[in-house]
This record gives structure tokens, sequence and C-alpha cells, in this order.
């Protein structure tokens, strides 16, 4: 699965929740859709950790690129 | 006889008036209005029963925070002089202020009006800002409580995210331009981080403001430059002017407005806590509607196997058979029935028989009277001296008629 961002992964979890809540199919389904519905979990608790925090300034240069500075 | 060329007359009038009219405020309402492209200002100011002719020349026309416009009531100040070519006396007016509301407000609704009208303030048009930003933008000043206040409450709410600041004058003169600048910039930067395909988090949205001040501190946020660079702006704006009860025309552009700095970052930044709590849930749903999924599946399967089972041959034979016993049992009980009946019938016959049978009756002590071998029923058929017979049940005994 692609790196999806946290917005997407949290509404493709819903979605399928709502789908092992109200359907009806095959065992394999199910097996395949709560399996994705892990894989999302994951994704979404990694966003969470992944970050570090930077607070920063932003200047132009003469030339007119950005320069960053620690605030 | 002093004879004036009419220059002389002209120019001893305009000293005269120039000495004494200049630095005066007049009071009137503006007529005649006339902008052309020189960026002079031609109007005159009248009342019940005057007028009198003014300019502006363009370079006050940036004293003027306000659009003179024909019917309102102001106040000029200048001085009078004379424009010698036509002789006419004339206002030359430095700066205008309105009369009633200030300058600054009548600008302010002047410009809200037209934004309105172009459409700036639309619901429509206001975008969404994502529920989990992971970099925020601010363009406020670098000093002052404002930074300080959105720093401590994002970090609070969310410990990891980012800040990137962009630093301007948020009042004087320069400061609307170098706000707009900045919302620009801002956009731009955005764009080159997209297009670098390097890993770093675009900014999801920004925060535009400054701490609380007087109306004249917070102009900048009323300007139009600003607004329109808000509205250019692709990158989600909530507008800060820490002006709790007004709205600034940059509150109203901006796509979420916040009464101060602090409620800014509450609306931008989420509680961590509260997000992990929210993927907590949904694991937990996630788990239990499989559960209840593989449940409803297993007695299925259960009520089905109950089904099946009745279905089986076996079971099938050993229903029979046991519809057979009961048949059977059933027929057996009827006949036994019928031949108890039956029997009950043949008894009841044999117990009159018995009762019929001549020995039986004979055992009662009755005879019966022969003569010649015939069995007499009838006393009169008897004469005395006839030979009878008589039989009992045991033995006979002959005995004559007396």
């Amino acid at each position: 699965m692609a790196d999806i961002s946290f917005e997407k992964a949290m509404g493709k979890l819903d979605t399928i929740v709502s789908e092992l809540e109200g359907g009806d199919f095959a065992l394999e389904s199910l097996i395949k859709k709560y399996e994705e519905g892990i894989k999302l979990v994951e994704l979404c608790r990694g966003h969470l950790d992944k970050a570090k925090s930077r607070i920063e300034l932003i200047k132009k240069d003469k030339k007119g690129d950005f320069v960053s500075k620690d605030f | 006889m002093n004879v004036y060329t009419v220059t002389e007359i002209t120019r001893e009038i305009k000293g005269m008036l120039e000495e004494t009219y200049s630095g005066i405020w007049v009071e009137g309402e503006v007529s005649n209005l006339s902008k052309p492209a020189s960026g002079h200002i031609y109007f005159s100011i009248k009342d019940e029963f005057s007028s009198l002719k003014c300019v502006i020349f363009k370079s006050y026309s940036k004293n003027v925070k306000f659009d003179v416009e024909d019917g309102m009531k102001v106040l000029c100040f200048g001085n009078i002089g004379i424009y010698e070519k036509s002789g006419q006396y004339q206002m030359y007016v430095d700066m205008v202020e309105p009369k009633g509301k200030g300058a600054l407000h009548i600008a302010f609704e002047q410009l809200k009006e037209k934004l309105y009208k172009e459409g700036l303030f639309d619901e429509s048009i206001k975008k969404d800002i994502p529920d989990f930003p992971k970099r925020i933008g601010v363009v406020t000043s670098s000093t002052g409580a404002a930074i300080k206040d959105i720093i401590e409450v994002s970090q609070r709410r969310y410990p990891n995210i980012e800040i990137t600041i962009f630093p301007v004058q948020v009042q004087g003169d320069n400061a609307k331009t170098e706000i707009a600048e900045a919302i620009y910039d801002m956009n731009i930067f955005n764009e080159k981080i997209k297009i670098s395909g390097e890993k770093e988090n675009p900014i999801d949205l920004m925060i535009v403001g400054r701490g609380g001040g007087s109306v004249e501190d917070l102009w900048a946020f009323n300007e139009e430059v600003v607004a329109r660079a808000i509205h250019d702006s692709d990158i989600p704006v909530i507008s800060a002017v820490g002006h709790e009860i007004d709205f600034t025309i940059s509150d109203l552009v901006a796509d979420i407005r916040a009464a101060t700095p602090s409620q800014a970052a509450e609306i931008a930044v989420p509680i961590i806590e509260d997000i992990k709590d929210r993927i907590d849930d949904v694991f937990t749903s996630l788990e239990r509607s499989a559960d209840i999924f593989l449940e409803n599946k297993f007695e299925k399967i259960v009520s089905l196997e109950k089904r099946l089972n009745l279905m089986e041959p076996v079971n099938a034979l050993l229903q029979l058979e046991q519809k057979l016993d009961e048949t059977t049992q059933k027929l057996s009980t009827y006949i036994t029935q019928y031949i108890s009946q039956e029997e009950n019938g043949i008894n009841y016959i044999q117990e009159k028989l018995n009762i019929l049978n001549p020995v039986n009756v004979l055992k009662r002590g009755y005879s019966i009277t022969f003569k010649d071998g015939k069995i007499i029923n009838n006393a009169a058929s008897l004469k005395k001296g006839d030979e009878i017979v008589s039989k009992f049940a045991e033995g006979e005994v002959g005995s004559v008629v007396g």
C-alpha cells in the first residue's frame, strides 16, 4: 500500500468498518478487508509517531531564495 | 490715478487670500467630483447658499484614506488660493476627512462593500482545513505575544508539529505590503517543496494575525492588498487578528476566523491524544465487527448442519423404522382389542346358552316327563293309569298317574 495521507487512511478505515458491520460476503473477502484495516491502523499510528517537531523562521535572501533559521 | 493691470490686481488679491486663509478647515458637501487620469481630484464643496471649488493634487491624494463621493459631507483642510489664469479662487486641499464617521471607517465600509460584491466573502469558496496538519505556517511578528501563544498552544496539543514562521511587521505603513507578500511567499514556498520531491512536509494551513491593539494598530488587516492575498492563497488561511469582537476584512476573506492567535492554534491543531483514541476506537470496531461477522457465519454453519443432519439417509431410515414400529404397535393393539371384543361377544352368548341348556335346567330341579317316549308338557294330556317316565338331571323314574 502506498503511503497515503492520514485523512485518507482514516477515511478508508471508516469505510471498511462499515462494510464489515453491514455486509454479507465471502470469508476470503473478510480476511482481505480485515488485513487491509490492520495495515491502515498501523499507517495512521505511524503518521503520529514519525513526526519531529521543528520551529523555524523563513526569510528571503538577496537572490529571493528562502532561507530557514531556527526560531 | 493708480491703474492696475489684471495680473497686478490678481496677484495682490492672491497674496491677501493666501496670507489670511492658509491652514484652514472648511466643511461642506461634495459635488461635481472629477477624477481625471492625471491623478488630481477636482470637486466643489457647497452648502445651501454657496460653493467653493477644490482641488487635491496627486501628491496629496494618498492622504485621503477613502473614496471621495458626490453627496458626502466632508471637512477639507488646506489653503485658499487663486488660479491666476482664470482668476478663479479655489481651495487647495491637503487632507479630507468625512464628517461624522472617521475616514478609516468609511474606507472600511467601502472596501467591505466592494469585496462582498466580488464574492470574496462567499461561504462556498472557503476551504476546509485538514484534520491532522503536520506543518503549519504563521504570518505574524517574530516578536510579540501572538507567536509565543501560537507555539505554546500548538505544541501542547501536538508536540511533534512543525511550525514555519514568515515574520512581518504587523502595524505601520509597511505592514500591509509585508503581510501580503508573506502570504504569497508561503504559497511559493509550498510549490517549491512539492516540485522538489524531497520528503519535506508541505504547509497544511496558515495562521495570519497579531495580538490585540487599537483600531489603527490593526489597520493593515483591513487593507485591500492583504485581503486579495488571502483570497488568492491556495493554502487555507485562519485569520487571527487579536480583536475579540469586531471583524476585520481579513477575518471576512479568510477560510476560518479566530478571535485570538491562541484560538487559531486550537482550531488548527488537534489534540494528539484524541486522535490516538480515535485510531484505537476504530481498531476496536474493526476487531469487533470482524468477530461479529465470523460469529454470524458460524451460526449459519451450525444451523445448516442441523438441517443437513435431518436430511441424512440413515436418519430417514431410522425414522421409517420408527414409523413401522408405531404402526405395528397400533395394529397389534387394534387386533387385541378386536379379539377381546369378539371374545366378550362369544362369552356373552355362551353364558346365555348355558342358561338355556336343558341339562342345566334339570340341574336346577326340573324334570322332563315322557309318555311313550314323547315329552309331555301339558298335564291334561294324561289320564289316570298312564305310565310316565320322569327324567331327572341324574337318572330316571317310572311312575303311574294316580
